[in-house]
């Protein structure tokens, strides 16, 4: 059974939360004998870091445009049939080009997680489930989404799990993300 | 390998940069054998895993040049979570290869410029960013899925995962340089916040500000410099796909020890096990010719990024079987035979894992740590723990050959580097 997280930070003690803000300060006091400057405790100063990059998806564009058309498409290797869930122009068995196929909507839980914490970006959508679903006939597995299930205890490897698609697509692998089928 | 050195690891170190923690653990290994003289080095390497905790590019160079050792040879070296591993064998690569005779390898990682879930963000960009990071990228809850699914095959269980947090916190009580020296018991580490499902805050290791530094010689070189130097006899580096829904369900790569009979039904490596240990290991057993690693090796210190990474690398290394990695650290074989960890034991240790305390206590300032592991492994090779460590507590009796085990992303890279009493 999970551990249900009543705050954000998992402390060992009670503490208050580190914030990035802080007071714009002009100068310091230096002292005057030059010896002392040795003990001096370090300057720490914020440094923002924000860029937007033009990003793109390049061959596997195909498989985003899959998703936003309600399609999940692999790749298959036309010399050695491997299958890949997870799209890959080139086949990692024998090197070969491989062709855009399209992969089962459902299939199920090969292993899941719920994450109580994350990177920042995903923090404020905590707790989450991530599961790698297996397809009949398909060699790879598929990161996504679980989306229904309150706990990990409602959630059990090789469940039956289908694929929905957001209606206005974000360009983004969780326009896609599976649901419980059974 | 003829002196080690690292900083104190701690969660932050705002009272220095990244190149004067270089520079405390270089003057330490330097320190300890006066008869090498700076002008001796040949060369260096240096790793370090993100440009984005640094916020600097080529700080591998500043602290190259830190440390006086331009305009001699340097590179950077840099492969995720098994950063200083590899550094390690490039230090070693450069002195085998005849190009230096004494080459110095030092990393560092300075984690503490962000806070933890912004750090925990970067780390997450070492996996695909089009299709796995963007799904909530977080490296606990990664591997929080490859234990459930060993669970799954093998019936491993949290208790055992526990056990690992559990030894490795008491292992590092005996360890200055670790940052968190703490006596748990299993209900601790089962009680603390649930971070990734079944993972909990004691189950994972922590970020960390440190650096550690290795000096590499030739074999006459080092008997010139000291008495007791550790002879490098293996090494291995393997690999496997970032995606870790792209790896194979396929055939066990069968360890000297193993049968194909052993894993009739097993599909390998799957999200299980790590193929890339499974290589380095069988690489580095060979060239070091190690057959029956179980009773070949004295101790282990191994990449515990988690706790479930433990247990899954007992297997990849061929210690036990694959599946068997649970009912190994229940058995008591990776615990150290001289230390009280506060439970009853079946039997006392015999192949100690992780004296230093790991990476779960002693933390994971990456670029450092897989070469923090060589200098924790050179010190108990050389017998000498007490002299570094201030106590002799962590010395194990028989420490004539050592592994050590470096490994990044989902099992992406992985080294393995055999260590031994080279006098």
């Amino acid at each position: 059974m999970a551990k249900k997280n009543p705050t954000k930070t998992p402390a060992a003690s009670p503490k208050v939360e580190e914030l990035m803000t802080g007071t714009t300060i002009f100068n310091i006091p230096l002292p005057a004998d030059l010896k002392a400057l040795k003990g001096m405790s370090p300057i720490v100063i914020k440094q923002p870091y924000q860029i937007d990059y033009i990003h793109s998806y390049g061959q596997d564009s195909p498989f985003f445009a899959g998703l936003s058309n309600g399609k999940l498409l692999g790749t298959k290797c036309g010399k050695c049939n491997y299958t890949y869930a997870t799209p890959r122009l080139a086949c990692t068995q024998c090197g070969r080009e491989t062709k855009w196929v399209e992969i089962p909507l459902s299939g199920r839980v090969h292993t899941f997680t719920t994450c109580y914490f994350g990177g920042e970006e995903f923090l404020k959508e905590t707790p989450f489930h991530l599961v790698l679903v297996e397809f009949d006939g398909v060699d790879t597995l598929f990161l996504s989404r679980l989306i229904g299930p309150v706990g990990p205890e409602d959630i059990r490897i090789g469940m039956k799990v289908k694929a929905k698609f957001r209606r206005n697509s974000q360009l983004k692998p969780t326009d896609v993300y599976f649901v419980p089928s059974e | 390998m003829v002196s080690g050195g690292v900083s104190k690891f701690a969660k932050a170190r705002p009272d220095a940069t990244f190149q004067k923690i270089v520079k405390e653990s270089f003057d330490y290994a330097m320190n300890d054998v006066p008869k090498l003289k700076h002008s001796m080095i040949d060369g260096s390497v240096v790793s370090y895993f993100s440009d984005h905790f640094t916020r600097q590019l080529m700080a591998g160079i500043m602290a190259t040049d830190y440390l006086g050792l331009c305009p001699k040879p340097n590179k950077r070296i840099e492969g995720g979570g098994a950063t200083g591993g590899l550094c390690f064998q490039a230090g070693w690569e450069a002195v085998a290869s005849g190009r230096m005779n004494v080459c110095a390898a030092f990393g560092f990682e300075t984690m503490s410029h962000v806070p933890t879930w912004k750090g925990n963000e970067f780390i997450a960009l070492a996996s695909d960013v089009n299709f796995d990071y963007p799904v909530g990228g977080f490296y606990s809850g990664y591997y929080a899925m490859m234990v459930n699914r060993h669970m799954h095959e093998f019936g491993t269980t949290v208790e055992q995962l526990a056990m690992v947090s559990v030894k490795n916190h008491m292992n590092a009580y005996g360890n200055p340089y670790a940052q968190k020296r703490r006596k748990l018991t299993i209900a601790d580490v089962r009680n603390s916040a649930m971070v990734a499902y079944p993972l909990t805050l004691l189950d994972i290791c922590v970020m960390s500000d440190g650096a550690a530094t290795c000096i590499l010689a030739d074999e006459e070189t080092a008997f010139k410099l000291t008495d007791h130097p550790v002879k490098i006899t293996g090494v291995g580096t393997g690999t496997d796909m970032m995606r870790m829904a792209d790896r194979p369900h396929g055939e066990v790569i069968l360890a000297p020890n193993e049968k194909k009979s052993d894993y009739r039904n097993l599909k390998y490596p799957g999200v299980h096990s790590f193929r890339a240990g499974r290589s380095a290991g069988l690489q580095a057993y060979k060239m070091a010719g190690i057959t029956d690693p179980l009773k070949q090796i004295d101790f282990v210190e191994l990449h515990d990024a988690y706790t479930s990474s433990e247990i899954q690398t007992y297997e990849d290394l061929a210690l036990c079987k694959y599946g068997d990695g649970g009912k190994f650290v229940e058995a008591g074989y990776p615990f150290m035979p001289q230390i009280d960890y506060g439970m009853k034991l079946p039997m006392k240790g015999t192949l100690p894992v992780n004296p230093s305390g790991g990476l779960i206590a002693c933390g994971h300032p990456v670029g450092a740590t897989g070469l923090m592991q060589a200098v924790f492994a050179f010190w108990q090779i050389q017998g000498s723990i007490k002299k570094h460590y201030g106590s002799g507590e962590l010395q194990l009796k028989k420490a004539d050959r050592g592994l050590i085990h470096s490994h990044a992303g989902t099992g992406t890279y992985v080294t393995v580097s055999i260590m031994e009493r080279g006098w």
